[in-house]
């Protein structure tokens, strides 16, 4: 065997270039697969870690326009429903004691909208969001000093902003507690005094410009409510499930509980999601775009194949003369069988291996123009080992057998 | 009286057997060799030499007739044996020498114990043993591109020699050699023969080469027409 593997090494190199040319394909098809799927596992991996660190398993419940159900709508679709199709407190205080084992917190959010903060020279954008003291555990943001909204608050114009805000309107300043500004918000000029100051973290999944990034000021919830004219109600809410919890199963609980509310509302109901799902979707999708990728280098890797074969073949035509000579010193056919195999699975594997470290360059720069550190997929490299080791031996059997059946006397005579 | 190395009764060789184009090379050989025995085989070019050599090499079998090797029934051996009785029991030298052109002497020489399942370094002790013995000890790391053709002719019977096989069967050794190096190629099959007991076939169509043996079987037209001791040959 070795002598046959050393004898497959020789004629390769006594052909560099043809044997470059035939791996070519070879090389392209598991480059190719192991850059997308490292680029892609490196992708998901990045992901799910900067989704956990921001509480996969947080529920969130929102209103939905029934005619629209597609994501898009879920996440952005900020429309603006009545006061009689928002979530009541009491469906809340209902849900709170349905399923009061099993959940740990209920965060309220209301969006006021977003407005422009001017201070003497200095402006800032924000966008104003009303919360309950149970958010804090939701958003769990980093205090920097002062203290977060709490459900004493009610309806005092408070307002906790983020250290990138307090750069812009109070630049230079320590301490910015007790500073008011004021913000025009659906043509009200509204003034809030600041009582906390957190620590702005840019979103690590979307990560646009963020030389000026619209930051978020949280106000009580009950303030929010007062200042829209609003009746007591809201449009979204965050379930923080109690550890240990199966969140999915929550989840569609959840979901029937407050949709059966909107049985009879026409244009509103309840979608309730949770990061986590949104990553599942996520990671199936990137698992589709990897198998339509295996597809294309399963055809790459044929079209490989068929070259080593083609290539064999020129070569036993070639060498014609050497099999009927090794033939009249005693080779049996297995062994110019084995002979002629060998050297095709040393032309797929060593295609294999080029293939791998094209792949695994491929997909560190591939990972790192998007900014995520690559992590090489170990199985795609064992697969794209295994597979080249087949198309070996699958397309270098047929001229290893023409070959070996070749007779002695015609071998010989050969020219 | 021992085993003859070759006991050919009656051997026909027919090609296209069967079909309406089928072509009878060999009418009928009887042909028997001693063991030691240094035997040439000369004939025009379509006498049938070549089938007959492709018979005693066991390349091929008889349409008809038996033909026994050292003992071993040719006729109706199976490919799988066919390729172990080359090994075992013919050296081939060829008039072209047909040395692997990608492997050294060594390698060359090594190749019929690597078919015969020798291990490596049995391999090649035993041939630098062969190359030292045909004189070619220094070149063994050569190819052969780089050797001359009398040299490559020795090379090439150190590898008909490898298996220790009893028969050398020698086709045209010197055809493709000048005169004087076919004198070299030649006075090294005298001293095998005298030397080393090994019985030689040598298939020719000159007559002063084959008048060297000490039999000479003349072939035409697929028949033997004639026999004559030879043993023209004398060393030194």
């Amino acid at each position: 065997m070795m002598d046959n593997i050393r004898l497959a090494f020789a004629s390769l190199f006594a052909n560099k270039l043809r044997a470059l040319l035939t791996m070519l394909g070879i090389i392209i098809g598991i480059g190719a697969v192991i850059g997308i799927v490292t680029v892609g596992d490196s992708l998901t991996g990045s992901i799910t870690d900067s989704m956990n660190s921001m509480g996969a398993s947080n529920i969130t419940v929102s209103l939905q326009r029934k005619s629209s159900t597609d994501q898009g709508a879920l996440l952005f679709g900020r429309s603006n429903p009545e006061a009689k199709d928002l979530i009541t407190p009491t469906m809340i205080e209902e849900y709170k004691s349905q399923f009061g084992d099993q959940i740990d917190t209920i965060a309220l959010s209301r969006q006021m909208g977003s407005g422009q903060v001017e201070v003497e020279e200095n402006s800032a954008n924000i966008t104003i969001t009303g919360v309950n003291g149970d958010y804090k555990t939701v958003a769990n943001p980093t205090m920097l000093y002062g203290r977060f909204v709490q459900d004493s608050d009610n309806q005092r114009m408070l307002a906790v902003v983020s250290d990138v805000f307090v750069e812009e309107i109070f630049p230079g300043q320590q301490n910015v507690l007790g500073e008011s500004f004021d913000v025009v918000v659906n043509n009200a000029i509204l003034r809030f005094y600041i009582v906390g100051v957190y620590e702005y973290q840019s979103e690590g999944m979307i990560s646009m410009d963020n030389s000026d990034p619209v930051t978020t000021a949280y106000i009580p919830v009950e303030a929010a409510r007062k200042l829209l004219g609003e009746s007591e109600g809201y449009q979204s809410l965050t379930v923080v499930g109690a550890s240990g919890q199966d969140n999915t199963a929550l989840m569609e609980q959840t979901e029937d509980f407050f949709a059966s509310y909107y049985t009879h509302n026409n244009s509103y109901t309840i979608a309730a999601s949770s990061l986590e799902s949104m990553m599942s979707t996520l990671t199936e999708m990137l698992d589709t775009i990897k198998l339509a990728v295996a597809a294309i280098a399963a055809i790459s890797l044929l079209v490989g194949g068929i070259g080593v074969m083609n290539i064999m073949l020129v070569s036993i035509t070639e060498r014609t003369r050497e099999i009927g000579v090794r033939k009249a010193l005693g080779a049996p056919n297995s062994a110019i069988r084995v002979q002629f195999i060998t050297e095709s699975v040393v032309i797929c594997l060593a295609g294999g291996a080029l293939g791998i470290a094209v792949g695994i360059a491929l997909g560190a720069w591939g990972a790192g123009m998007l900014g995520y550190p690559a992590r090489p997929s170990i199985t795609a490299i064992a697969i794209a080992v295994g597979f080249s080791m087949a198309i070996g031996v699958f397309f270098g059997y047929y001229p290893a057998n023409k070959a070996a059946k070749l007779d002695p006397i015609e071998a010989l005579r050969y020219e | 009286m021992s085993t003859p190395m070759i006991e050919m009764h009656g051997i026909v060789k027919t090609y296209f057997e069967g079909k309406p184009n089928a072509l009878e090379i060999l009418h009928g050989i009887d042909l028997v060799v001693q063991p030691g025995e240094f035997v040439s085989i000369v004939g025009e070019s379509g006498s049938g030499k070549s089938t007959l050599m492709n018979l005693i090499g066991a390349l091929d079998r008889p349409s008809k007739g038996s033909y026994r090797l050292d003992g071993v029934d040719v006729s109706h051996a199976s490919d799988r044996q066919l390729s172990e009785i080359r090994n075992r029991k013919i050296g081939f030298v060829f008039q072209n020498f047909n040395l692997i052109g990608r492997s050294n002497a060594q390698k060359n020489v090594e190749l019929p114990l690597l078919y015969a399942g020798v291990p490596a370094r049995e391999r090649s002790r035993r041939a630098k043993e062969l190359l030292e013995l045909v004189g070619m000890g220094q070149r063994s790391r050569h190819k052969p591109a780089e050797l001359s053709g009398g040299q490559k002719q020795r090379v090439a019977i150190a590898r008909a020699l490898a298996c220790e096989a009893p028969l050398l069967l020698a086709d045209e050794p010197t055809g493709a050699l000048d005169t004087a190096t076919s004198r070299t190629v030649m006075d090294l099959f005298h001293r095998l023969h005298k030397e080393q007991g090994k019985t030689i076939v040598l298939i020719t169509h000159s007559p002063q080469l084959a008048a060297e043996t000490e039999r000479v079987i003349t072939l035409m037209d697929g028949c033997i027409v004639g026999e004559e001791k030879g043993g023209a040959y004398h060393d030194g």
